[in-house]
């Protein structure tokens, strides 16, 4: 599992391969904040290769988005998958995120 | 690592739950109880829950009842007994019971920390809590199990998926 960054126009794009969960949300928490720490103000988190979220990942995105917001920044995540969408919705996660189907629609928005 | 232990389930199954009286009836192959023991090491939550997930995959639970509700439960339950029942300490142990049956899958998780109350663990869809970084695990269990229910102690939790309720619920309202 692994978190691959990459920058499509001003938009920091981070693929998450694998899982997010207890083990590696650190890892992914700050790879975003040093980012964030060089002045990058735009995120997208993309989920097409993600098998799974745990609660612990879940509370990693809350509290990115908190801190990218205080800085006048925006988080987006996009390709979230059924099990990982049903995961949103339970938790009403779905309210606070701005969730896209894909990639490209994410960034046509930002 | 994780080793296969004999043991006795901490929480014992309730006997007015539906079609339990009918267990010993059946055949050996429909049912399968076995137990896990594991050291508290967060890396072990996945090695732990790919091999649950194996397992009921070997006695017919598949989709998003696989993939989504028992792996969400099981990685949340092994999850929160190393961090907050054992501490991270290494010396204390996670022990998970497992009943596979042709009507449910059951799964107790006990840690050898001093328990809580689960009833005072905050509902996190409240507009209030949306924005707190933790407290969704024992909600997402109770959301996509059946049945949940924690020891007097409060150190053991018990979950058990029927196959045959469609699955997950939605909360209230959705």
């Amino acid at each position: 599992m692994s978190f691959q960054t990459s920058k499509q126009n001003d938009v920091v794009v981070v693929d998450v391969d694998g899982q997010l969960i207890v083990g590696n949300r650190q890892e992914l928490k700050q790879k975003v904040l040093d980012e964030l720490e060089a002045g990058e103000r735009k995120f997208l988190i993309d989920f097409a290769n993600t098998g799974y979220i745990d609660s612990s990942g879940l509370g990693v995105l809350v509290s990115l988005s908190k801190k990218i917001r205080e800085k006048s920044g925006e988080l987006r995540l996009a390709n979230l998958n059924e099990d990982l969408r049903t995961l949103f919705e339970l938790t009403k996660l779905d309210t606070l995120f701005n969730i896209a189907d894909s990639r490209e629609e994410a960034l046509s928005g930002f | 690592m994780l080793t296969e232990s004999s043991g006795t389930d901490p929480i014992p199954i309730a006997t007015n739950r539906g079609g339990s009286r009918q267990r010993d009836s059946r055949s050996a192959t429909d049912r399968a109880e076995f137990a896990l023991l594991l050291p508290s090491d967060l890396r072990l939550v996945e090695v732990a829950v790919g091999y649950l997930i194996g397992r009921f995959r070997c006695h017919a639970f598949s989709g998003s009842r696989l993939t989504l509700n028992l792996r969400v439960s099981i990685a949340e339950a092994l999850a929160n007994a190393m961090l907050y029942g054992n501490r991270h300490d290494p010396g204390k142990y996670v022990r998970v019971y497992v009943t596979i049956d042709d009507l449910h899958a059951s799964v107790t998780v006990a840690d050898e920390g001093g328990g809580f109350d689960p009833e005072t663990v905050p509902d996190p869809t409240r507009p209030e809590n949306l924005h707190r970084t933790g407290g969704r695990g024992i909600f997402l269990m109770r959301q996509l199990m059946d049945e949940v229910e924690f020891s007097a102690r409060g150190n053991a939790v018990r979950f058990v998926l029927r196959r045959e309720a469609p699955h997950p619920r939605r909360s209230a309202g959705q």
